[in-house]
């Protein structure tokens, strides 16, 4: 019972409709989680409340035997978790390098060093020869590759990926695979991703949470998850005898 | 780089050779037109840097003029001192209407709002404060022309300007400076979008804290500059809203959020403004309000044709 992020009986409403009901879920440390489930079931709902976006109205969520709900983002930040969010939000009028440098000055206290750690970052995702240009001027497959090089430049423990695959082709889908695998197993970064890509989630994921009307009914490896029928009914319909 | 520093090098030379060839009349508009770049410098770093929009800017020229001309005016305290006092009253002011929009997530055009009412209501007070005499308007006392008194900011026009055009390249070296920092970073970004600013670990109410607090700092300055220049004050003329819109057109004009912006739209709007005045006397035209149609057809081509400002345009046509 150590995970890295325990989320524990976690509840949310909006104006009386349940996103989220009592939902539990544990994140081993360097381990690569995946949460599915269909459009509503409530997965950027716990994805926000992880990320202090707003409080669950009931439940615990601990990082590191820490309690973290209820704070605000820049100190769920600051504790180590990173996030993405699933319609990007760079900063359009910033070269694509101060970008990351805003994320890098997390840890980093001078401009140097920040700019150091984020052309090595920028590296990784394959966007160095493209460090001087305004972000606005990326396309929608560089945007989500700076989305994640972002997040990673603040240094987390945690990384929360939000639908980071969705719009990318199969290739370019595969080539980020790569880099969170090599981000996992080099850096022992662990992943949270929230994904409607099941080529990615196949992929990389070594366990599974499947959420559906805001509560998580199955958990467990992928090739368990493909196969419980509570999954199966709630993504293709019941079941009927012909 | 290097070619920026020759023309910097040539533009700072001939502002310092500026008061030996220009008569009084030039030097009084070279006086304005820094004055502006100054303080749309200041307004600046809140709006260009940390996209906090104030609409209220006059508000802390007011302050800072009354703080150092009052404390002047009753105990002869020099404005070296009393610009200690001026700037501490306009950061208290920053940091209240900070602390109440940024606490109450009031922001985009709200924020404006309350920085207009602000302005306002501190208009009105000054109205009917009778340490500073009221609406009657305060008057400091006007020493000989050419008579030097450093202490108490006393001496001929040149002086004036010198002082001005210390205190803009300062503020333009410090915005310069600050850009490249920490803040300057984290500002630009709230600037961009604040949420992702704040999932990257920024506290988004400290450093917007922190642009209100180092703007009003700077913009008190130039109200004591103004109390010291001009001698008179009321309350209608220095905190109206027409003061907050003339501080900010040269920035806008100009460029908001460039370093070279708001100096290039002082210097365009102040010689645009006196250039239609001239042109205007010289063809002996004679109809009431025709120069302020003229000055607003003029800033209504600089907005459609050029909606990032004058500086963005130049600086991709001479490749810097």
């Amino acid at each position: 019972m150590n995970g890295l992020l325990q989320v524990q009986n976690i509840s949310k409403s909006f104006r009386g409709l349940k996103a989220v009901s009592d939902a539990s879920f544990e994140i081993p440390e360097g381990s690569i989680h995946a949460l599915i489930g269909p459009n509503g079931a409530g997965k950027t709902t716990i994805f926000n409340m992880i990320a202090g976006v707003f409080p669950p109205d009931a439940g615990r969520i601990v990082f590191l035997n820490r309690e973290i709900q209820g704070l605000r983002p820049d100190q769920v930040c600051a504790a180590g978790i990173g996030r993405t969010f699933q319609i990007v939000k760079p900063f359009a009028g910033l070269s694509v390098l101060e970008n990351v440098m805003v994320g890098a000055l997390l840890r980093e206290s001078s401009a140097a060093a920040a700019r150091k750690l984020s052309l090595e970052i920028l590296e990784t995702f394959r966007l160095a020869p493209k460090q001087g240009l305004p972000a606005s001027s990326l396309t929608l497959p560089e945007r989500k590759r700076l989305e994640v090089a972002r997040a990673l430049a603040t240094r987390p423990r945690l990384l929360l990926l939000d639908e980071v695959m969705a719009g990318l082709r199969p290739t370019e889908c595969d080539q980020m695979v790569e880099v969170f695998r090599e981000l996992n197993r080099a850096a022992g970064t662990t992943i949270l991703l929230i994904e409607h890509v099941m080529r990615a989630v196949m992929a990389l994921a070594r366990h599974i949470g499947v959420l559906h009307h805001g509560e998580v009914i199955a958990r467990g490896s992928p090739q368990e998850i493909v196969r419980d029928p509570k999954v199966l009914e709630c993504y293709l319909g019941e079941e009927t005898e012909i | 780089m290097k070619k920026e520093i020759i023309y910097l090098g040539i533009l700072a030379a001939f502002l310092a050779a500026f008061p030996w060839f220009a008569g009084p009349y030039a030097l009084s508009i070279a006086t304005l037109i820094l004055y502006l770049a100054y303080t749309g410098q200041a307004w600046n770093v809140m709006m260009g840097f940390a996209g906090q929009l104030s609409l209220g800017h006059s508000l802390y020229v007011g302050v800072g003029a009354y703080v150092a001309g009052g404390l002047f005016f009753h105990f002869g305290l020099g404005p070296w001192a009393g610009l200690w006092a001026a700037m501490a009253a306009c950061v208290a002011f920053g940091l209240a209407i900070g602390f109440l929009a940024f606490r109450f997530g009031i922001s985009g055009v709200y924020f404006a709002l309350l920085t207009i009412a602000f302005a306002e209501f501190t208009r009105i007070g000054f109205d009917h404060l009778q340490w500073t005499n009221g609406p009657g308007g305060m008057f400091l006392r006007v020493a000989q022309r050419d008579h030097w008194d450093l202490l108490n900011f006393r001496g001929p026009p040149f002086m004036y300007y010198y002082a001005m055009l210390f205190l803009a390249t300062a503020a333009f070296l410090a915005c310069a400076f600050l850009l490249r920092t920490k803040a300057g970073f984290y500002w630009q970004a709230i600037r961009e979008n604040e949420e992702a600013a704040q999932a990257l670990g920024i506290n988004t109410f400290r450093w917007k804290m922190l642009a209100v607090a180092i703007s009003a700092a700077m913009t008190s300055v130039s109200g004591v500059f103004f109390a010291f220049y001009y001698n008179n004050l009321f309350p209608h003329e220095i905190f109206s809203m027409g003061r907050s819109i003339e501080l900010i057109l040269g920035p806008v004009i100009g460029g908001v959020g460039t370093l070279f912006g708001p100096i290039l739209g002082a210097a365009a709007l102040t010689l645009l403004s006196d250039g239609i005045t001239e042109a205007l006397a010289w063809l002996g035209v004679e109809i009431p309000g025709i120069k302020q149609v003229f000055y607003g057809l003029v800033l209504l081509a600089v907005v459609t044709f050029l909606p990032n400002g004058i500086w963005p345009f130049i600086k991709k046509q001479m490749k810097l």
